[in-house]
């Protein structure tokens, strides 16, 4: 990083009042979980196995046992998850974390690429008490901070419909090309070809975000089955999953599932992103056979979300980059 | 010819996009926790001023334009085109009434403006911020009003018309923001 800014690089990127908001807010959230009863837990940073999400990018590095020259290689962590869902599998009972997390090729007003996530997992809870949950946390923590308006639970085909005027499970991509001439996205069909994901991606991120109402959180739910991730597929609806994400002042806040429990799919989830990763030329992690013997051994029955602590930070404190509520952003690190 | 990447876009960069020289104005990554990610850039085309926004797949990359913006003395106006020289290398160069633009009403023989070059032509002129411009025309003002309230048109040497307060007459020098085109001062010569 540049040296550029000689006696004011080595201060704090964002006030003191942002750094007590943090302090507070954990604060607030560790007795949150613990008057529910859910156990704060630590799970690794660093790796013997990545996500094989292949728009989540992993960090490296090599490990060197002592008088080991050569080395192993080991990732920083994307997101807790593999590991929660092995001590779930273990009988711990319902978990919850706040860690680092550490996602490559990610940097903008939005992402820092390094970042603090909120994950918890509710043994028993399907997607609806998990969402009665992550509301009472944010009223919560937003509560004499600022007021924000009921909040608004909607599949994500209503939405996209209501918002974009086209139907997200049934548009062919002329339809979904459309859709997108009439918002002055010319150039998507250029961009999204006949990458159905991207085509949603873009169409949502483009056109429904900016119109969601301001100081309103969002609860989509029902998730195209093409955008599982690792939720399950739904009861009676095999064309969506039991998928939530959540949204506030337009800002994706977090993703919750209803967490799929099944080793064989899980594993065939990731071959599915093994086969993406390996056409787009990226690394190939190896699958992590601990998560699978885990899913073979029995997961219970949760529901698990994670939410980005920065993000929920800008949205309590007014501001609009995530610079403003890191003392250290990475080009100050 | 250069090429330049998502990862580098910024604001004031200058590119080409469909063949023309625009310049960056916002930049935006945006990606979904578990999607794509992308570029929202907001452009604006040097020559026609138009503000465009325009997504890209990060990664991308486009031809960076060869702009440069240089302090040039306006000489004159030889009835069709603008003739201006960089002062340090007296080079001359010749604008046409496209790059001029709005530019024409505010240019006084020998002031200074801003001359943006794309391949070394000019296509934008911008003028200094406040001239100095004598009235040519206006109506005679009402004797002793000096509020400057209400005010009256003004036509200057230039041929713009600006509002200026009533006791301002004929053969005055006034000063003037050609940002809003609104009176500043009175200048006493």
């Amino acid at each position: 990083m540049s040296r550029s800014e000689p006696g004011v690089g080595w201060q704090p990127a964002c006030g003191h009042e942002a750094l007590f908001a943090r302090a507070a807010a954990l604060k607030q959230i560790r007795s949150f979980f613990d008057e529910r009863g859910v156990t704060e837990v630590e799970t690794p940073l660093l790796c013997q196995t990545a996500g094989t999400d292949p728009f989540l990018q992993a960090f490296t590095t090599t490990f060197r046992k002592p008088g080991q020259p050569q080395g192993t290689m080991l990732y920083l962590q994307t997101s807790p998850e593999f590991a929660m869902k092995r001590l779930l599998a273990s009988g711990t009972g319902s978990i919850y974390q706040v860690c680092k997390a550490f996602r490559n090729e990610e940097s903008g007003r939005h992402h820092n690429p390094e970042f603090t996530l909120l994950e918890w997992y509710r043994i028993g809870f399907g997607i609806d008490e998990l969402i009665d949950e992550i509301e009472a946390l944010l009223d919560a923590l937003f509560y004499g901070k600022r007021d924000l308006a009921p909040a608004k639970r909607i599949p994500y085909r209503q939405l996209f419909k209501e918002l974009a005027g086209t139907d997200p499970i049934h548009a062919n991509l002329r339809e979904l090309n459309e859709c997108a001439l009439r918002h002055n996205l010319g150039e998507a069909s250029d961009i999204c070809g006949d990458d159905r994901n991207l085509w949603l991606d873009l169409l949502f991120s483009h056109i429904i975000q900016p119109q969601l109402d301001w100081g309103r959180a969002y609860f989509v739910v029902d998730y195209p089955a093409c955008l599982p991730s690792l939720a399950r597929k739904k009861t009676g609806d095999e064309t969506v999953v039991e998928r939530v994400e959540v949204f506030l002042d337009g800002l994706e806040l977090g993703n919750g599932y209803h967490e799929l429990a099944d080793a064989a799919e899980q594993e065939s989830r990731f071959d599915a992103d093994l086969r993406i990763r390996q056409k787009a030329g990226l690394p190939l992690p190896p699958k992590d056979q601990r998560l699978l013997d885990a899913l073979t051994h029995g997961l219970p029955d949760c529901s698990g979300v994670a939410l980005g602590l920065d993000r929920l930070l800008m949205l309590m404190t007014g501001s609009d980059n995530i610079a403003g509520v890191l003392a250290f952003p990475v080009a100050r690190s | 010819m250069a090429v330049i990447s998502t990862s580098d876009f910024k604001n004031g960069v200058k590119v080409l996009l469909d063949k023309e020289p625009a310049v960056i104005i916002e930049n935006e990554f945006v990606k979904p926790g578990k999607g794509q990610a992308f570029n929202r850039v907001r452009l604006r085309f040097l020559k026609t001023g138009r503000v465009l926004d325009r997504t890209f797949k990060s990664g991308e990359t486009l031809e960076t334009a060869d702009v440069a913006d240089m302090d040039m003395q306006y000489l004159y106006n030889d009835g069709v085109e603008w003739h201006f020289m960089q002062p340090e290398s007296f080079e001359q160069y010749i604008a046409d009434v496209n790059a001029v633009g709005d530019a024409k009403k505010w240019l006084k023989e020998q002031d200074v403006c801003i001359v943006t070059l794309y391949n070394g032509s000019p296509i934008t002129v911008t003028p200094p911020n406040s001239v100095v411009l004598k009235i040519v025309e206006t109506d005679p003002g009402v004797r002793g009003d000096t509020s400057g309230g209400g005010g009256k048109p003004a036509t200057l040497e230039t041929g713009a018309v600006v509002r200026v307060p009533l006791f301002i007459q004929i053969g005055e020098v006034i000063k003037v923001d050609t940002r809003t085109g609104e009176y500043i001062s009175r200048v006493k010569e």
